[in-house]
């Protein structure tokens, strides 16, 4: 098997993760499919890495991390505040430019 | 002396001020107030004429510098007044006349709950007429020119809840505003070809200007005369300017307003005798309009239609004199005093019998009122003989001299001009007899109104029959005052100029056939209305008497030509606006709304949405990196 | 594919194993994406980040295969699945679609993007895989950190950096200010007694002698539920279930067992419903 196998895998998930983005409602799942999208393309990363046989593929996949992680952080911050205001969690119920 | 002249004007404009701002707590003494000021402007002017007949014939003219109004570098134009002695005579007419007129409405309007505006509309009337006479220079001329157009439109549409009086008052206002139109241009073009349109400076450069220009300048101010004075073409409005009140229809056409063309052409005589063309024209228009005016004159029921058919006939008689040149301007202005006295005191005299008969204007639902109105009818019959030129009384010398002017204008032009005089002369003693004829003799004819209320005929009060005695006066004498030693010529000479034509006819035959022609009118009129009795309803006529009671068409003739032309034009015009221009821009604007309707869908608030573009454009940029790269 | 296989080929064992995570991958990605409710996507998505520490171990990505079970699977999807308790656990999403042409133009866009990339992945001369033998010579995690504290110091420093400020940055935004000094029990007590409501406590959820869970109205004496003995959040999810009409239906079926068993003509079958579900 050729390990560029990876890279479509990647491709794929990171497919699915963006139309899950477009077609969720519920701002968690939303989240989720950002995640999905990241972890798609920390796989590329790490494959990119094999491919060139040195570790900086792994080193920006190391900080793609941390940057998800600081941004679950906020992002959820985010979603618990609109849903205390709004008691919902959907991405369309804030569609105007107020709250 | 010269600080008096202000004065003049300052009072009836005062008294329009006062009543007109002063509101309802005047109602009680507006009228007299309105006749105290306009009696007070006559009292100065009297004082300013003895000062004037103090002095040399050089020195007769006064000058008042009040304030300059428009102080531009090149362009002075100031408030100045110019008494000299056509302003003079012209001053003492307005407000002679105009004092007499107030007096006699305080009795005419004593029923109408408006009589304190109707005073004050009466003083602002002289007030602009007064501004019109005295000014300096043609733009504060104009000032006066467009009060009065204002003064008569409020006047005439007085009785606004009637649609006839508001829609007269729109009429004369409209056609007026043609011939304004005409005095606007003949302004600008006198500043453009003089650099100034004072009196002093146009008149003193006439030399230096192309007979040409000048020409244009004569023609367009006697477009003006024709508007003010209800000349051919612009008559129109002159008839229906009746539906005023009477007095109105006195002070209009006896001391203000009418006689305001003639005095912007005799004014002008400079430009006028440096123009032959224009003053040729100025003729034609005067003796079409005499002859006009007296033949729808005949045909008129209504009588105060057939004394403004009248009016308009003598207003002929002065421009076809004015037309003339330096031998008519002075008749001109004496028929114009004459003329003055005389049909105010018709006007009043009419509106006396109106006054009487519930507000009656048909002459045939008049007849034998002598015995009930005798005072109306002495004066009104001395107005009547002073009109149709009865040996002695005053129209007799004025209009004497006019067709005596006419035939000495020479040649087949005199002849044509004379001979057209005489048979107005003819004509103006048949329908005054007329109308002597079916009001004053013959049987009673009136009926019960519709309300079933019977006329009681019955002489007017004093307050009205004072004005009329006073007038009928100077109707008698006036013309025989002025003729007698020249008086009149001598004393306007220094400003219009004279100069005796040689008339193919001596002033002998010419009386003599005015005498014919008089005996001639009066007795037709008298062999149809006199002898016979007359009948309630108007006969159907012939086609010339149809004709004439429709204005002689000239109505129609606006309607066709003007109003149809107009309406197809502005329809074409509002069918091009409405397809081309605002197909165009409607286009446009309808193109933009539906592409931003269709963008602003784009727009609608879902995060999703914009991720969705997002997305499309990620997956556009890697398109485009791999075509890049293929390539 | 004979051409890369000769360049540079996995074990037969390797292979195997991408085969088959690959799809569980795939189908965890899927189910993340299409099921209704949040925390089942929550678990779908734990898994296939699983799967893919495997992958990163396979890929010769020792630290970062252990930091994506430690980090990712164990800590941030705990956090989301925190959150989605907070919100509400068992709501499900309606997957109908509201915004016109949104699931079509998603669908377009999903389909031409991945195909895109997979076309540039396959155009791509991808022969030659060094594979991370060499790098990995001196360990993987000396190695990274070689790299990280030398060369990436600076961007290494920046996401410290950001991590204090995301860190603030979500206390800021959930955190209230109480702008005014906390009400007394007392105070309250004497609050409430002034608006003449609720003096006494808030009644018990549960119907009495037949349910007792947190979730069912206690119903008033005409039989209605009253909303006022479920908690907030409950109504404020709308999970709360309603018994009231239970007893009756039970004793509908009752009937209509008694009747099979009596072998009568089934009664015209009444659905019945409470008046004010009628009138709504």
């Amino acid at each position: 098997m050729n390990p560029v196998n990876y890279l479509y895998l990647a491709a794929l998930l990171f497919t699915i993760g963006a139309t899950g983005v477009l077609i969720r409602r519920n701002a968690i799942v939303v989240f989720m499919c950002v995640e999905l999208m990241l972890n798609a393309c920390n796989l590329a990363f790490v494959t990119f890495s094999r491919l060139h046989g040195n570790l900086d593929g792994q080193v920006i996949a190391f900080f793609t991390m941390v940057v998800a992680a600081a941004e679950v952080v906020v992002g959820l911050a985010i979603i618990v505040s609109l849903f205390r205001t709004r008691h919902s969690a959907s991405v369309d119920d804030a569609s105007l430019m107020k709250l | 002396m010269e600080k008096l002249i202000a004065l003049l004007i300052a009072a009836p404009l005062l008294g329009a001020v006062v009543l007109l701002v002063g509101g309802r707590r005047l109602d009680r003494v507006g009228h007299w107030v309105g006749t105290l000021l306009s009696t007070a402007s006559f009292v100065v002017g009297v004082f300013l004429f003895a000062d004037l007949l103090g002095r040399n014939a050089e020195h007769r003219t006064l000058i008042q510098h009040l304030w300059t109004w428009i102080p531009v570098e090149g362009f002075q134009a100031d408030v100045t007044f110019r008494l000299d002695q056509l302003s003079m005579t012209f001053v003492l007419l307005i407000t002679g006349v105009g004092s007499l007129i107030h007096l006699y409405s305080v009795g005419y309007m004593e029923h109408d709950e408006r009589r304190r505006r109707f005073f004050g509309y009466l003083n602002l009337f002289l007030a602009a007429m007064l501004l019109l006479v005295l000014a300096d220079n043609y733009l504060l001329l104009y000032v006066g020119w467009e009060g009065v157009g204002l003064a008569s439109y409020l006047l005439i549409g007085f009785w606004q809840h009637k649609p006839s009086a508001a829609t007269a008052a729109k009429k004369a206002f409209l056609v007026n505003r043609v011939g304004d139109m005409g005095l606007s241009i003949a302004i600008m073009l006198m500043f453009t070809t003089f650099g100034s349109f004072a009196f002093g400076p146009v008149f003193g450069h006439v030399d230096g200007a192309t007979e040409g220009k000048l020409t244009a300048i004569g023609l367009l101010l006697l477009l003006a005369a024709c508007g003010k004075s209800a000349q051919v073409p612009l008559q129109s409005w002159l008839g229906d300017a009746m539906e005023g009140p009477t007095p109105v229809s006195a002070l209009i056409h006896a001391a203000t307003m009418v006689t305001a063309g003639v005095y912007l052409i005799v004014r002008s005589a400079a430009v006028f005798n440096a123009a032959p063309d224009a003053q040729l024209v100025v003729t034609v228009v005067g003796t079409v309009t005499l002859l006009f005016g007296a033949i729808v004159g005949c045909a008129k029921d209504d009588i105060k239609k057939a004394l403004a058919g009248s009016t308009m006939s003598q207003i002929g008689y002065m421009v076809l004199a004015a037309g003339l040149g330096p031998i008519g301007y002075v008749f001109a202005i004496m028929h114009l005093v004459t003329h003055g006295f005389f049909k105010a005191g018709l006007f009043l005299g009419a509106g006396s019998v109106m006054h009487g008969m519930n507000d009656e204007v048909d002459m045939r639902k008049f007849g034998g009122l002598r015995k009930y109105m005798p005072v109306t009818f002495i004066t009104f019959g001395l107005g009547y003989l002073a009109i149709i030129g009865f040996p002695g009384l005053s129209g007799f010398f004025s209009k004497d001299k006019i067709i005596e002017a006419a035939f000495a204008k020479g040649g087949t032009e005199g002849w044509i001009l004379g001979g057209a005089a005489l048979v107005g002369a003819a004509i103006t003693a048949f329908y005054m007899t007329r109308v002597m004829l079916m009001t004053f003799f013959g049987e009673k004819r009136w009926q019960p109104d519709e309300n079933g209320a019977e006329p009681h005929p019955h002489e007017s009060p004093k307050v009205m029959t004072i004005p009329m005695i006073v007038l009928a006066v100077g109707s008698v004498f006036g013309g025989a005052f002025f003729s007698i030693g020249d008086r009149f010529l001598k004393w306007l000479e220094p400003v219009t100029g004279h100069s005796e034509g040689h008339s193919p006819v001596s002033a002998g035959e010419i009386t003599i056939a005015t005498m014919a022609c008089l005996v001639i009118g009066v007795g037709i009129a008298w062999a149809q209305y006199g002898r016979r009795p007359v009948p309630a309803v108007a006969p159907r006529g012939s086609l010339l008497t149809r004709a004439a009671r429709r204005d002689l068409l000239q109505d129609d003739f606006n309607h066709v030509v003007l109003v149809r032309g107009g309406e197809h034009l502005t329809r074409s015009l509002v069918y091009v606006d409405h397809t081309l221009v605002d197909g165009v821009v409607n286009g446009t604007a309808a193109g933009f709304g539906g592409l931003s309707g269709r963008l602003r869908r784009l727009q609608n608030g879902f995060a999703r949405s914009y991720a969705v573009s997002m997305f499309g454009g990620a997956a556009l940029l890697v398109a485009a990196t791999l075509l890049m790269r293929a390539v | 594919m004979s051409a890369q296989l000769a360049a540079y080929t996995t074990s037969t064992g390797e292979a195997f194993q991408f085969w088959v995570l690959g799809t569980v991958a795939v189908i965890g990605a899927l189910c993340t994406v299409f099921m209704r409710k949040a925390v089942h996507s929550a678990l779908s998505l734990a898994g296939t980040m699983i799967v893919l520490a495997v992958f990163y171990l396979a890929n010769g990505a020792y630290f970062l295969g252990v930091v994506q079970i430690v980090v990712y699977t164990g800590a941030i999807m705990m956090l989301f699945l925190f959150v989605v308790m907070l919100v509400g656990v068992t709501a499900a999403d309606s997957l109908k679609e509201t915004i016109r042409g949104q699931r079509l133009l998603a669908l377009l866009c999903g389909v031409g993007f991945g195909v895109l990339l997979l076309a540039g992945i396959a155009n791509a001369s991808l022969k030659d895989f060094a594979g991370t033998g060499q790098a990995n010579a001196n360990g993987n995690v000396e190695g990274l950190a070689a790299l990280i504290f030398t060369k990436y110091v600076f961007a290494f420093e920046i996401t410290g950096a950001l991590l204090i400020t995301a860190a603030v940055g979500a206390m800021v935004l959930t955190h209230r200010e109480r702008t005014e000094r906390a009400r007394t029990q007392r105070e309250l007590a004497e609050q409430r007694v002034r608006e003449g409501k609720h003096v006494p406590p808030l009644p018990a959820p549960g119907v009495y002698a037949r349910h007792n869970a947190v979730d069912i109205a206690g119903l008033l004496p005409d039989g209605t539920p009253s909303e006022l003995t479920v908690s907030r959040t409950l109504r404020e999810r709308g999970q709360i279930r309603d018994v009231s009409t239970q007893a009756i239906n039970d004793l509908r079926a009752l009937e209509q067992r008694s009747e099979d068993r009596l072998e009568r003509t089934p009664i015209e079958p009444e659905t019945f419903k409470r008046p004010e579900e009628a009138s709504k």
